[in-house]
């Protein structure tokens, strides 16, 4: 079961040491770490021997401020955990509270929030993808693909007027309903994106500095990184066809036909390719909910206890004004009892686990942030690697600061 | 995709292996099958659901801990287990009381690497100490605080505020 002695001592007996030690700081604030966290590295030469990390410096106690907000100020809270893809971590807290007050929603607000989670998905996967590439040296398709980034915070922008901390949606659906702008972007995004990826695609793929510097490296057994808790695509990339959105479907997910691709070997060109793939299915549910898009059903559910009320009715009408004060006060009758929800986040599972005691705030919500689970393996990822192939392992795990330390 | 287990199943066999380690059965919103567990058999269960043939429950989705300072003396604290099947898409959730003065129970981190962190995080902010941990200290935290902040009695703004009231936000 456990056999993390094994891999170290592998580490060292594979080659006999030849220079002195030497303890390396990579971290916490070093351009190769894509955020705050701190890695003391053992090495030999320029090969690593073991390494210990330590995290928690962007920690904002999250969970303790829950604890204090009410149902509708926690969304701003998720923004922040991991923010490349934001409005997967917003919807994924919206669902939870709805399964907890038994909220029934529309197939089009579904519908809307799947097109926008893979929208997030994309967005992810790109950065993570072109960062993988930033780091092997390929500058180019990292400058490339912000721009198809920034298409999809247009049209983040369109909805909910933010960019990269959204807010989006509300408890039951969204503020307000899509516009004409936004079908236009959407429509031009699905038109022109796949040629503009593939161009992307064809800069790395097959490009034979890439996969020199990618395969083989930070290799995971199938059965390690379960242990570990992999999650998403690092886990998919093991060969675990473990996706919650199959497993578990929420917001309708069994209504589209995707595939989940899967890896073999569980290094870093694996999880390269099984995120390309990833951004390819993630167009196609886009296109399908799109397509099938239903005309009817609005941008809400039929909740008035739980949706907060659009700002025009809180003051021209009775109605919206009280449910508005009911809910920021704290009078609705959220039920009491306990539920956990899961979404397919970037990384993977994000968890959501919250007991209500009834009150205006959750008793105690508490995050499962899958970086914060996977990290811990990144030692044993990098044991008897070259330093340069560490730096390439942390970019292809996709670890993000802000959900690491929640 | 359904479940190819059931909560009933999984819950006689459960009483069958530990008859007085298990509690009783919680019901919850959404059908996720909770037990209250004797804190000093948890590790053995989730051993033995790791082992079992036909459960195969060997992934850990998370731990964390929960704070009920008004719990009766000796169940102050509690501890829960998300653990997850990924061949049968089983989902089984184990809590586990514990004393405040005394809050100890053994690691499961020989089952699972990945309890590492999470038991230390739960460490951190609960004060939980979890026994036979390689290496249990704090980690989201600075290693010099004193006390636990998730519990119950650190509130999030400055206690010495006059201008805020509890009462005027629903708690």
């Amino acid at each position: 079961m456990n056999n993390k002695e094994s891999v170290l001592s592998k580490a060292l007996s594979d080659e006999t040491m030849d220079g002195q030690i030497a303890t390396l700081n990579l971290g916490p604030t070093h351009p190769a770490t894509h955020g705050i966290f701190q890695n003391v590295l053992k090495v030999d030469g320029e090969k690593v021997l073991s390494s210990e990390q330590t995290v928690g410096y962007i920690h904002r106690a999250f969970e303790k401020m829950a604890e204090r907000k009410s149902y509708q100020q926690i969304t701003p809270l998720t923004d922040r955990l991991n923010y490349c893809s934001s409005p997967i971590n917003n919807i994924g807290w919206q669902m939870t509270v709805e399964k907890l007050c038994g909220i029934e929603i529309p197939k089009r607000v579904q519908y809307l929030r799947v097109i926008i989670m893979e929208l997030a998905r994309i967005s992810d996967h790109l950065v993570c993808n072109s960062v993988i590439g930033v780091d092997s040296g390929a500058l180019t398709g990292f400058t490339w693909m912000f721009i198809e980034r920034e298409r999809i915070y247009d049209m983040y922008e369109q909805i909910c007027g933010t960019r990269l901390t959204t807010n989006i949606g509300r408890i039951g659906g969204f503020e307000r309903d899509i516009n004409e702008k936004f079908h236009t972007l959407l429509k031009d995004f699905i038109d022109g994106f796949e040629k503009r990826f593939n161009e992307f695609n064809a800069l790395l793929d097959r490009n034979r500095i890439f996969m020199d510097r990618t395969i083989g490296v930070g290799k995971i057994s199938a059965e390690r990184a379960l242990n570990y808790g992999f999650v998403g695509p690092n886990l998919r990339a093991v060969g675990v066809d473990y996706d919650v959105r199959v497993h578990s479907p929420y917001s309708s997910y069994q209504d589209f036909e995707f595939d989940i691709p899967v890896g073999t070997e569980g290094d870093t060109y694996d999880r390269f390719q099984v995120r390309q793939e990833e951004i390819r299915q993630s167009l196609r549910i886009i296109k399908q909910a799109y397509q099938n898009l239903p005309t009817e059903g609005g941008y809400h559910a039929d909740a008035p206890m739980f949706y907060l009320p659009r700002k025009e009715n809180v003051y021209n009408t009775i109605e919206g004004m009280i449910y508005h004060f009911k809910q920021v006060y704290g009078e609705m009758p959220y039920p009491v009892g306990e539920v956990y929800h899961s979404v397919e986040g970037g990384n993977g599972e994000l968890g959501y686990y919250l007991i209500s005691d009834g009150g205006r705030s959750p008793y105690r919500l508490q995050f499962r942030r899958p970086c914060f689970i996977y990290y811990q393996a990144y030692p044993e990822m990098i044991s008897g690697q070259m330093l340069s192939d560490a730096v390439v392992t942390l970019s292809s795990l996709n670890v993000i600061a802000g959900e690491l330390d929640a | 995709m359904e479940s190819k287990l059931t909560n009933e199943q999984v819950l006689e066999a459960l009483r069958a292996q530990f008859a007085n380690a298990i509690g009783e059965e919680e019901q919850t919103i959404d059908n996720y099958l909770t037990v209250y567990v004797d804190p000093k058999s948890v590790h053995e269960m989730v051993k033995w659901l790791f082992i079992h043939d036909g459960f195969r429950v060997r992934f850990l989705t998370n731990i964390t801990g929960v704070h009920y300072p008004d719990n009766e003396k000796g169940k102050e604290l509690m501890v829960v287990y998300h653990l997850h099947s990924l061949e049968n898409n089983f989902r089984i959730r184990l809590k586990a009381f514990l004393p405040i003065d005394k809050p100890e129970i053994d690691s499961i981190e020989d089952i699972y690497s990945a309890a590492n962190w999470i038991e230390r995080e739960t460490y951190d902010f609960f004060g939980i100490v979890f026994k036979n941990h390689p290496n249990l200290k704090r980690i989201l935290n600075e290693d010099s605080m004193d006390y636990f902040p998730m519990r119950k009695e650190y509130r999030v703004e400055d206690g010495t505020r006059q201008d805020k009231d509890d009462r005027f936000f629903g708690r």
